[in-house]
């Protein structure tokens, strides 16, 4: 599969009131053309910041990007002059957020901000992209398109803003789309519908980035998946391979303690502890206090991410060196 | 246990509950219309007993446990506890129902007093009903951490000390304080991320164990619910539309409504095929779709189904459902 977008070794940190604080560590995925990858993990660990990242959006200060490349093709979007990056953003990648009242405008008609968006990126007259606009809010199952467009977004329900959002993201036909918790938001049943909508509307040739903390969703609408725990990347693997046989005991504990519907009631499988504060990671493995397989060279050393053929796992269980077997 | 739950008397009975907020305009504020939050509701939790509560955002969950609480003044219909009706309580009986009624809320941020610091917060209600004095402030705190999994360095710290799941532990230290019969969890677990709401989880149903607590859970996420409750009640604008066993509830699930919300949970090993996706927004609960609520959005609504409203009916034994279709589908 050919790359699209490869972030090698990413770090980013925040000078806050309390210190510095280490978001994002060590990061390095990669989404392949036409993929979706899902990015999982608990609040905090870096998700977002991650995926900002992508396309410059970190604010600065209190953020620094201070190491890592991100290749977009063959450009390195951290690199790239201002110019070129605003013509990637929104044509070439796209962003759905969580909230859609962040990304839409409160002030202006729901026609206006699509046309503009179209007009912004290519060279239409205003009623090709007007009819365009109707066409896409259409397609993402608005009802009386021509007529929603003199909407304001306050006039929506959170489930017609998010589509709106994702006529948005899509009517440019981008080569990938990040999506950070686009249905976090939403109740079940609106949510069922904005996945279903995504995944009918999605062309083959894109790529989604998808990020969510519900490995249920990451279950319905990923091909690979990448789990991050205190700012780093713990493990990355195929979707089935993942939840059949996890590299890293983080990912395994997760996977256990997702309530289901089926099976035993009563008592939930936990992970005892704490995730570790992000303004004082300790050394060797973060996540070494709660696990249940830690041994000694797990406190002594930060393990690397062992990678092979598009399969990683930050543990030193995955290190082919690893001589003394652990307990 | 389901037996032992089943014989014991109930210890809070809502009967035909309506919650309505009147929509104000004009310069006289007139009331133009209600938003029936909750309209007409009964339902019974024994000694106890877990009763779960889920629906959408905006059902009514919040307004029917602020309603119990006494924080939204009731429109009509009755709610008891242990037998007597809360509008003809005098105030003893009011005092003595608030030490065993207690409340968990959602959000362990902004629940807690900031500047309060923990054995302040959790032994606060023990002075003010003078079941305690100053002197036995730290041992009662002690105590009380321990329930929870906490340990004794957290008494003089202050709640923005303490992450999300050590914050809402000590919301329930608070809440078990007086030792109470009922207390009412409105989204606890639903703000924290997995495997810290398992430990909370695990730690609400310990508790039950040990003090015999009957809890109102609300909550929207039905997988959380069938691993604390042994009743289920589904919401739907402002209406019941089924309540049975747990087990029954998610795995067998009767009402169309209720078949939505389960097969809309996207769960790992299961394909998202079968599901059935409903169409269309929540209806506006100050203007409520006339007949079965619900019709506006059922694949399965007849001529009848908009004309006529539906009460809750036996399916099985401790399971009801609210729909005329009910016995074909
Ligand atoms: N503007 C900012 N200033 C200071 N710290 C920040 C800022 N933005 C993010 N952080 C910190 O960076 C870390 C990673 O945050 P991020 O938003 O990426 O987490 P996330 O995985 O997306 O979490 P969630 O699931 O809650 O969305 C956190 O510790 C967060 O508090
Ligand atoms: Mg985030």
């Amino acid at each position: 599969m050919d790359t699209l977008l490869e972030i090698e070794d990413l770090t980013v940190r925040f000078d806050t009131d309390e210190g510095t604080l280490t978001a994002v560590e060590g990061v390095s995925l990669s989404i392949g053309k036409g993929e979706t990858l899902g990015l999982v993990g608990e609040s905090g660990c870096g998700k977002s910041v991650t995926a900002m990242s992508i396309l410059r959006l970190i604010p600065s200060p209190p953020g620094r990007i201070e190491s890592g490349r991100i290749h977009f093709h063959d450009r390195d979007m951290l690199t790239i002059p201002d110019q070129d990056l605003r013509e990637i953003r929104g044509k070439s990648i796209s962003i759905i957020f969580q909230e859609p009242m962040t990304a839409l405008s409160p002030l202006k008609r729901v026609g206006h901000q699509l046309i503009e968006a179209i007009q912004l990126h290519e060279d239409v007259p205003k009623s090709d992209a007007a009819r365009r606009a109707v066409e896409w809010l259409g397609k993402v199952g608005i009802p009386d398109p021509a007529q929603r467009m003199q909407s304001y977004p306050f006039q929506l329900s959170g489930g017609m803003r998010q589509r709106v959002m994702i006529a948005m993201a899509l009517m440019l036909e981008p080569e990938l789309i990040i999506a950070d918790e686009p249905t976090t938001a939403l109740d079940v049943t609106v949510q069922a519908q904005v996945l279903e909508l995504i995944k009918a509307m999605k062309r083959d040739e894109t790529s989604l980035l998808l990020i969510t903390h519900d490995m249920g969703v990451i279950w319905e609408m990923c091909e690979r998946v990448t789990v991050m725990y205190a700012s780093q990347v713990v493990e990355t693997a195929a979707l089935r391979d993942l939840f059949a046989r996890p590299r890293h005991p983080y990912t395994e504990a997760l996977i256990r303690s997702i309530p289901k519907l089926t099976g035993a009631r009563g008592e939930l499988e936990t992970i005892d502890g704490q995730v570790p504060s992000p303004l004082a990671y300790p050394g060797g493995c973060r996540f070494r206090d709660r696990c249940c397989k830690a041994f000694e060279r797990c406190e002594l050393e930060m393990p690397p991410l062992y990678e092979a053929d598009r399969v990683a796992a930050r543990c030193f269980l995955s290190d082919p060196n690893q001589s003394v077997p652990p307990i | 246990m389901s037996n032992a739950v089943a014989t014991s008397p109930a210890l809070l009975k809502i009967t035909d509950l309506k919650t309505w907020f009147p929509i104000r305009r004009g310069v006289f504020s007139r009331t133009v219309a209600h938003v029936r939050a909750v309209d007409g509701v009964s339902l019974e939790i024994r000694e106890g007993e877990t009763l779960g509560l889920v629906g959408e955002s905006g059902c009514g969950k919040t307004t029917l446990a602020r309603s119990i609480l006494g924080l939204d003044p009731i429109q009509s219909g009755s709610i008891a506890f242990e037998g007597q009706a809360l509008h003809t309580m005098r105030s003893e009986d009011l005092r003595r129902m608030r030490r065993d009624l207690q409340v968990i809320f959602q959000d362990p941020f902004s629940s807690l007093n900031p500047r309060m610091t923990v054995i302040d917060i959790i032994t606060e209600a023990l002075i003010v009903h003078g079941l305690i004095g100053n002197a036995d402030r730290e041992t009662a705190a002690i105590e009380l951490l321990n329930d929870v999994g906490l340990g004794h360095d957290s008494l003089h710290r202050y709640p923005h000390e303490f992450s999300g799941g050590q914050r809402q532990r000590i919301g329930v230290a608070r809440a078990i304080a007086l030792k109470p019969k009922l207390i009412l969890c409105d989204e606890a677990v639903s703000a924290l991320d997995v495997s810290v709401q398992a430990q909370v989880v695990n730690l609400l149903m310990d508790l039950r164990e040990k003090y015999n607590l009957a809890y109102l859970f609300i909550s929207h996420d039905l997988s959380v619910v069938r691993h604390v409750c042994d009743r289920i009640a589904v919401m739907y604008l402002g209406e019941l539309v089924e309540i049975g066993p747990a087990e029954a509830i998610i795995s067998a699930p009767r009402h169309p409504y209720t078949r939505a919300l389960v097969s809309a949970i996207p769960q790992v090993g299961v394909e998202g095929k079968g599901r059935i996706v409903l169409t269309g927004d929540v209806p506006s609960p100050a203007s409520p779709p006339p007949g079965c609520r619900f019709h506006t959005r059922c694949a399965h609504a007849l001529d009848a189904c908009r004309q006529s409203e539906q009460a809750l009916k036996d399916v099985a034994r401790a399971h009801q459902v609210a729909c005329m279709r009910v016995d074909e589908l």
